[in-house]
């Protein structure tokens, strides 16, 4: 009995750990990620992380921090997996001293998890470009953030990219846009939009489901090529991404009649089909490759001490430039926090002020190494989504590089913004939360 | 594009993707044959033996890192048997030998740990980044016959074809006419007999083991050779189910012939009765076929006849 | 030398069928109710409540309705996530219907939904045998999860089909969503499933329950003996699916909160469902809440253990905890294939004799 008695108070202090754990001297800022490095998903969750970790370690190193206080940068495994992600946010949410400042799930299930916490945990959630769309509309997600621009923004802006190559809106008529997707909350975003440009429009929409993983995509390709659209899309993610790129070759569909969404635009996703894949787009919202200032200053403050967390010659790639304009902006944010209530010790609370009057310009992008690297940003209560600009990037084969290919659009609000306002409405009255009024 | 034809490109591509699946339901035959255990590990198998082929070929590897050079690819697949039989070995060693006799559930269960042991050791082994599998395989459609005949046929899936049917021929061969095979077509139908002649049941499940991990190692080839190696490659095992349980658990023909009624049944189902309803069918289609097959042959189309006896 | 029963006589058959004959088990299990419910929820912090406390229970709730099904009648099923997914869409349902009805009857009404559903995908389980099976509860498995991802009723046309669980009072009290005490949740669930051990303690042990073992030991036998198979694995697959139903709206409720069908119920879940039954042991009450506390228990343990305790990468430990769990549940089989529950039992055995073993 003894021994069992031993096991189970052993097992309740390790248990406890994370809880009694961390007792720092000094006030340091807590950054927090939930990483995914396991699983299905793990490709995409490296680069990803791996920014995180590098910009963060850069801070400490270079600048002691922000404005002189240390960074502490708490990881967690999610694994991809909800449950775990829920296992990881109350692990990790009130880490001393500061508390999480602010919280980045890179899944949108595990977003979906966390948004009704977030009012009550007062902590923000920083769900750039993912997870819920409708948490744009500030009045009724206070505590989330989804700028630069949302999924819906994004479907309206290539369609835009679209009709310019087709000849402007009016010919959009008659056309046949099909949309590939990952048969899940993530890839179903699209759809309303969709549905609702196609009616406006007058062009053909479809959409055609991919279960998770995707391994096998033939039914759908061959419909695609039977039916013969105009343009396809593609909300991918994983090893779904590499099979429809290769499966649009195997048919002949045009590689630049083929836009994937921003999560379906990586290096991952394009060079294991090879020459095929050459001249394929996607949506983004940043720049890709590794030769801006602030990447030197990794390689300089991070890599050069054998701090980096992944490989030197990565740094640059599409997913891992996604993560360090994640962490940028929320380190602009607390930065902001401090400003606005004038302490170097936030809390997360204030750390949402400061994601809500966070304003990011190109002078100051340039200040930080990244010049441009994407737009400026400017964030108001009532806007949580900014300024929604997305643009379109191909990849060359050949140079094994991606560029923009062109102008970021500005999205039709006229479209997406009654979408918002009704299922931010929906939520609101079914969670029994009253609208804050903004000014 | 003429109605027919699409008909026939449909159900061409149902026959080629029942091959891949076939593919992976083989090695899961095999061992179930054999030793009655329903290898739940086979799919983590695949992944493991690509992810050791890819690191003999790459510069990015161990095996590159160690000797300073990558080997070719007609040495890199025969070095990968070799691991895959060396694990097969340290499988029956540590794990099989202490549960001989177990009921078929905790085998099962057990072959459950081994997946996710070789889950995080190829992992921490290899990383988790997609890793482009390139044996020289052809890819992309057929140019002939999409040329001539305006007909897509996929040459990965040619040569898969081609690959499966001398596999399956091998395997024939090797059960009907070595020794190995006939013992171990004897340890399949009893055991306690087959051990009182004098088989080794020991070695029989290395040995049964390694084949069923040369069959994942193809099976990883094809399937990695399309979407990259990555973990999501495990996951195949799942598409092998229903394949397995029409064709029954037991028996290699079954396997094949499994695969292409699946893989035909779930396309034309996805082609032509998804669009009705809203798509994605084709995974609950495959389980409904197999339910259908089953409920008048509740021993899968090849099983042994179910014999009960009071 | 505590635990002996000599001198515990039994002077009527009510004290002879008791749950628990024996004076050191009754003690034991009442003293852990006494610490569950009136210990705990004084200490219980959000942490323990929402990543341990509560995934164990539903897990073990979940575990339970397999138990019954598999460990008790031997009908393998791997649509564990499927009738999990009928509960909890149920209850979604039921509860934007009938707001005013009280929470604990809309669960009950949840699981009875799942139990209809589970008998019609049991019905080729009168033909079908063993892994044969397994086909059977995976149609359900794939088409319903399908069939709520794919049709806009079920989850109230929200435009990603993800369904989150509204705010609930149940007397009173919250007990969904994150207003919710760590407290309330937790004994909500608690109280929950503390009737329903009981009452699955007392099944199996009676008419229906041996039933069902008898199926499961050999059917044709038990046919012979006059038990109808019909009604035998029928009722095995009712019983199940509304412990399952139960388990999967407390999942999506109380513990989760919101949930998307392709990830929260795949096929994962299933296997997850079937893992912790057979470590936990089959045919087994005990079995299940052992076999929950190994398999959500243990990868948080290690995990906090190599993060927390030694330091290792997040990453790194995530894949060695995976590989640790693999070549532990290897280890446990190797020592005691017939799951936690024997080792208890087996522990139990020794403790009648010791410290004198002879």
């Amino acid at each position: 009995m003894n021994l069992r008695k031993l096991t189970g108070v052993a097992v309740a202090a390790v248990l406890a750990l994370p809880m009694f754990a961390s007792h720092a001297n000094a006030y340091e800022l807590v950054i927090p990620t939930l990483d995914y490095r396991t699983g299905p998903y793990a490709p995409n969750g490296i680069p990803l992380a791996n920014a995180y970790s590098d910009y963060i370690n850069l801070l400490n190193e270079r600048d002691g921090g922000i404005e002189g206080v240390k960074i502490k940068h708490v990881d967690c495994e999610t694994g991809y997996n909800t449950k775990k992600g829920v296992e990881c946010y109350e692990n990790i949410k009130n880490t001393a001293p500061s508390r999480a400042l602010a919280i980045q799930p890179f899944s949108t299930g595990i977003t979906y998890q966390l948004i009704p916490k977030s009012a009550v945990d007062e902590i923000p959630i920083f769900s750039m470009g993912y997870g819920r769309t409708s948490a744009a509309n500030g009045k009724v997600f206070p505590w989330v953030f989804n700028f630069p621009a949302t999924y819906w923004s994004q479907a309206t802006a290539l369609v835009q990219y679209i009709a310019d190559q087709e000849g402007g809106m009016a010919s959009l008529k008659g056309k046949k846009i099909y949309l590939v997707y990952h048969n899940s909350a993530y890839g179903k975003e699209p759809i309303r939009t969709l549905e609702a440009l196609a009616e406006k429009y007058g062009f053909e929409y479809r959409g055609l489901p991919v279960d998770h993983p995707g391994q096998e995509q033939k039914a759908t390709w061959l419909q695609i090529r039977k039916e013969r659209p105009d343009w396809v899309l593609m909300w991918g993610w994983g090893v779904m991404n590499q099979v429809a790129i290769k499966e649009a070759a195997s048919i002949r569909f045009p590689m630049d009649r083929f836009i994937g969404v921003w999560w379906s635009g990586s290096e991952n996703d394009v060079l294991p089909a090879g020459e095929a894949a050459d001249g394929y787009l996607s949506g983004a919202f940043h720049a890709a490759g590794g030769d801006f200032a602030l990447h030197d200053d990794i390689r300089k403050y991070v890599y050069d001490k054998g701090m980096g967390a992944g490989d030197r010659d990565r740094i640059g790639e599409v997913l891992y430039n996604r993560g360090l304009v994640a962490v940028m902006w929320t380190v602009e944010a607390i930065r902001n926090a401090m400003k606005i209530h004038g302490t170097k010790e936030v809390t997360p609370a204030m750390v949402r002020d400061g994601f809500e009057s966070l304003e990011v310009d190109e002078a100051r992008l340039a200040e930080l190494g990244l010049k441009d690297f994407t737009y400026g940003i400017k964030i108001t209560c009532e806007n949580h989504e900014g300024p929604g600009r997305v643009a379109v990037q191909q990849w060359d084969a050949k140079a094994k590089k991606w560029s923009m290919v062109s102008k970021f659009y500005e999205p039709l609000r006229e479209i997406t913004a009654p979408l918002i306002e009704a299922d931010s409405m929906a939520y609101a009255k079914e969670n029994n939360v009253t609208p804050r009024t903004c000014s | 594009m003429a109605f027919d034809l699409f008909l026939l490109e449909v159900v061409i591509s149902g026959l080629m993707t029942g091959v891949m699946y076939s593919l992976v339901a083989l090695g899961f035959v095999l061992i179930f044959k054999a030793s009655g255990v329903f290898n739940f590990a086979q799919g983590v198998l695949a992944l493991f033996a690509a992810l050791a082929l890819y690191d003999f070929l790459a510069e990015d590897g161990w095996f590159f890192a160690v000797f300073g050079f990558t080997l070719p690819v007609w040495l890199a697949i025969p070095a990968t048997a070799l691991i895959m039989i060396f694990l097969a070995w340290v499988i029956e060693r540590a794990v099989l030998r202490f549960l001989v006799k177990q009921e078929e559930i905790i085998l099962f269960m057990a072959t459950i740990g081994l997946a996710f042991v070789l889950e995080g050791l190829g992992d921490l082994l290899f990383g988790s980044d997609v890793k482009p599998l390139d044996i020289g395989i052809p890819q992309g459609a057929s140019d002939l016959l999409l040329d001539n005949f305006n007909l897509y046929v996929e040459k990965l899936e040619i040569v898969a074809a081609a690959t499966a049917a001398v596999l399956v021929t091998a395997l024939a061969i090797f059960f009907q006419k070595t020794r190995v095979g006939r013992a171990l077509r004897a340890v399949a139908d009893d055991h306690q007999a087959a051990l009182s002649v004098g088989i080794s049941l020991n070695k029989i499940w290395v040995i049964v083991w390694s084949v069923s991990g040369i069959v994942a190692l193809v099976a990883g080839i094809m399937w990695g050779s399309k979407s990259g190696v990555q973990f999501s490659l495990s996951l195949i095992a799942l598409k092998a189910l229903p394949v397995l349980i029409l064709g029954g658990f037991t028996s290699v023909p079954g396997a094949i012939v499994g695969g292409l009624i699946i893989g035909v049944g779930e396309k034309l189902a996805e082609v032509y009765v998804g669009p009705l309803v809203g798509g994605a069918i084709e995974n609950w289609f495959a389980y409904v076929l197999a339910l259908g097959f089953l409920l008048f042959r509740p021993q899968g189309l090849f099983g042994e006849r179910i014999i009960e006896r009071v | 030398m505590f635990y002996r029963e000599n001198g515990q006589f039994k002077s009527s058959y009510s004290s002879d069928q008791a749950i628990f004959p024996i004076a050191q088990d009754r003690a034991f299990v009442i003293g852990i109710l006494l610490v569950a419910f009136c210990g705990v929820p004084f200490f219980i912090n959000e942490y323990w409540a929402n990543a341990i406390l509560i995934p164990l229970l539903v897990y073990a709730l979940a575990g339970l309705g397999l138990n019954i099904l598999t460990g008790y009648c031997g009908q393998v099923s791997l649509g564990t996530g499927a009738f999990m997914a009928v509960g909890a869409y149920a209850s979604f349902k039921l509860v934007g219907f009938f707001p005013e009805v009280n929470y604990l009857i809309l669960i009950f009404v949840s699981g009875l939904v799942t139990a209809a559903v589970g008998v019609v995908f049991g019905l080729p389980s009168l033909r079908i045998k063993g892994f044969y099976l397994a086909v059977a509860t995976l149609a359900a498995q794939f088409f319903l999860i399908w069939l709520f991802n794919k049709v806009g009723w079920f989850y109230d046309h929200s435009p990603t089909g993800m369904i989150t669980v509204r705010p609930i009072d149940f007397f009173g009290v919250r007990v969904t969503g994150p207003e919710a005490t760590p407290a309330a949740k937790y004994l909500f669930t608690l109280t929950i499933i503390a009737t329903l051990t009981l009452t699955a303690k007392n099944i199996v042990r009676g008419r229906v329950g041996r039933s069902w073992m008898a199926i499961r030991d050999m059917d044709i036998a038990a046919e012979l003996i006059g038990i109808k198979p019909l009604q035998a694995k029928l009722s095995a697959f009712a019983v199940s699916s509304f412990y399952i139903g139960v388990a999967g709206a407390l999942y999506f409720g109380v513990y989760l909160g919101s949930v998307e069908p392709l990830e929260a119920f795949d096929i994962n879940q299933s296997f997850y469902v079937l893992f912790i039954i057979i470590i936990g042991g089959l045919g087994s009450i005990l079995g299940a809440f052992l076999g929950a506390a190994f398999i959500v228990l243990l990868p948080i343990l290690m995990k906090n253990l190599m993060v927390g305790g030694f330091g290792v990468a997040s990453g790194t430990a995530g894949h060695v905890e995976i590989l640790l769990l693999g070549a532990l549940i290897i280890f446990f089989l190797i020592v005691e294939p017939h799951g936690l529950a024997r080792l208890w039992q087996i522990a139990k055995e020794k403790l009648r004799l010791w410290p004198f073993p002879h």
